[in-house]
């Protein structure tokens, strides 16, 4: 079965999503995260999206789910490079995903990530790179 | 055989119907005066005449779809066009060929004496034919209206949403004119798309030229923030009226989570604070 790959930086995790996401793809997801946070400290994750051209609610309740489980297991999430007809779409959905912190790309996210880890930034919902 | 008699009348006094035709332009049409030359005017009836003598031996019920009629169409087309940038109105326009129907009856009536059966039977071709043209006509016209009124509003949605770089990472969108759900649109989309190929992280939305806020503005300024802060861009709002303001907060409209600023210049200031960088005076 397909499976997203997630990636260790020392204590950060990437994840880039380059498949169209389906549902059972973003549970499962959901399930190897929080495993892989808990298998070493881990403290950032950054999930970069900017090959995603599709979305629905579900996935966009997805990723909002996941930043809150991360939060729960003591990892602060980033969203970088959403795609404008992405954002537009979420927007339209009424999902303008709450709480989840979000850059323009990598570089700005890995930053914004640093900084909000070292407590200079608390997240909140207006938090951005 | 009565299309040969029809081709005959047009053939033998076309001249005469020019005039005539020219006269009746003339009276019926006296605003057509110093828009359209008179040698212009001569120079439409004739080649209309010509093209009319050349079609009428096909002329079935009036159907002028054949292909006998395309160059009369054609013809009919360029002149409903260059009559709507010329200024004229429909009726005007319309006029042009209703106003060979007199003369053409008379050349008619001439022909066919006291044949009373020719008569009637001619006239009511001709009548079928050159109100079938005249309809042709006054589409063509409403056509090339529409495409002026449809380029317009499209160059018009354009020029009102210009997306300025005002500094590294700093775009600003300067709003003019009412913000309804299909500008909302554009705007929205050309300032994401502008996000990402310049990878700015601040966006300031100048909101001065929008001359009233009501529920409908402020949720369609407050997607537009929602979906920049998705894409990782900060927005300020920045051009706030005192009247404004207070229509904002009569309304209740949570504005909460977004940056407000009275004014560009202040704006600029804070979203060069957040960039890093300094200005000195």
């Amino acid at each position: 079965m397909e499976r997203i790959p997630i990636l260790r930086m020392g204590e950060f995790l990437l994840v880039t999503i380059q498949v169209d996401m389906q549902d059972q793809l973003a549970l499962k997801l959901q399930d190897d995260l929080s495993n892989t946070i808990l298998k070493r400290t881990t403290r950032g994750v950054l999930i970069d999206i900017s090959a995603l051209e599709m979305v629905d609610s579900f996935i966009g309740r997805m990723v909002s789910d996941i930043s809150g489980i991360a939060k729960i297991l003591g990892a602060e999430t980033v969203l970088v490079g959403m795609q404008p007809a992405v954002a537009i779409t979420l927007v339209e959905l009424g999902l303008s995903l709450p709480g989840v912190a979000t850059a323009l790309d990598m570089e700005r996210g890995m930053a914004l990530l640093r900084r909000m880890i070292d407590g200079a930034l608390e997240a909140h919902d207006t938090v951005v790179g | 055989m009565a299309h040969v008699f029809m081709s005959n009348v047009l053939k033998k006094n076309t001249n005469e119907l020019q005039s005539a035709w020219a006269k009746e332009l003339a009276t019926a049409m006296p605003t057509g005066k110093g828009r359209i030359s008179a040698r212009e005017v001569e120079q439409q009836t004739t080649e209309f005449l010509n093209l009319l003598s050349a079609a009428i031996g096909h002329a079935r019920n009036g159907d002028i779809s054949g292909t006998e009629f395309k160059p009369i169409r054609e013809f009919l087309e360029g002149l409903s066009r260059s009559r709507v940038q010329q200024g004229f109105t429909s009726d005007e326009t319309a006029t042009f060929i209703f106003s060979v129907k007199k003369p053409l009856f008379q050349a008619i009536r001439v022909e066919a004496g006291k044949n009373a059966d020719v008569l009637a039977d001619e006239i009511w071709l001709v009548t079928q034919l050159l109100d079938s043209l005249g309809l042709h006509t006054i589409k063509t016209y409403q056509k090339a209206r529409e495409e002026i009124i449809n380029r317009q509003q499209r160059e018009m949605l354009e020029l009102s949403t210009p997306v300025v770089k005002l500094w590294d990472g700093i775009l600003a969108l300067p709003m003019i004119g009412t913000l309804d759900s299909a500008r909302t649109q554009v705007v929205m989309e050309s300032l994401l798309q502008r996000v990402v190929e310049t990878g700015s992280q601040i966006v300031i939305l100048d909101i001065t030229g929008v001359p009233t806020v009501d529920t409908l503005v402020a949720q369609h300024l407050l997607k537009t923030v929602t979906a920049l802060r998705l894409m990782g861009a900060d927005c300020i709002i920045s051009g706030v009226r005192p009247q404004i303001a207070q229509t904002i907060v009569h309304l209740g409209v949570d504005l909460q989570g977004v940056t407000t600023k009275a004014n560009l210049a202040d704006a600029l200031k804070l979203a060069l604070k957040r960039t890093g960088s300094t200005l000195q005076a």
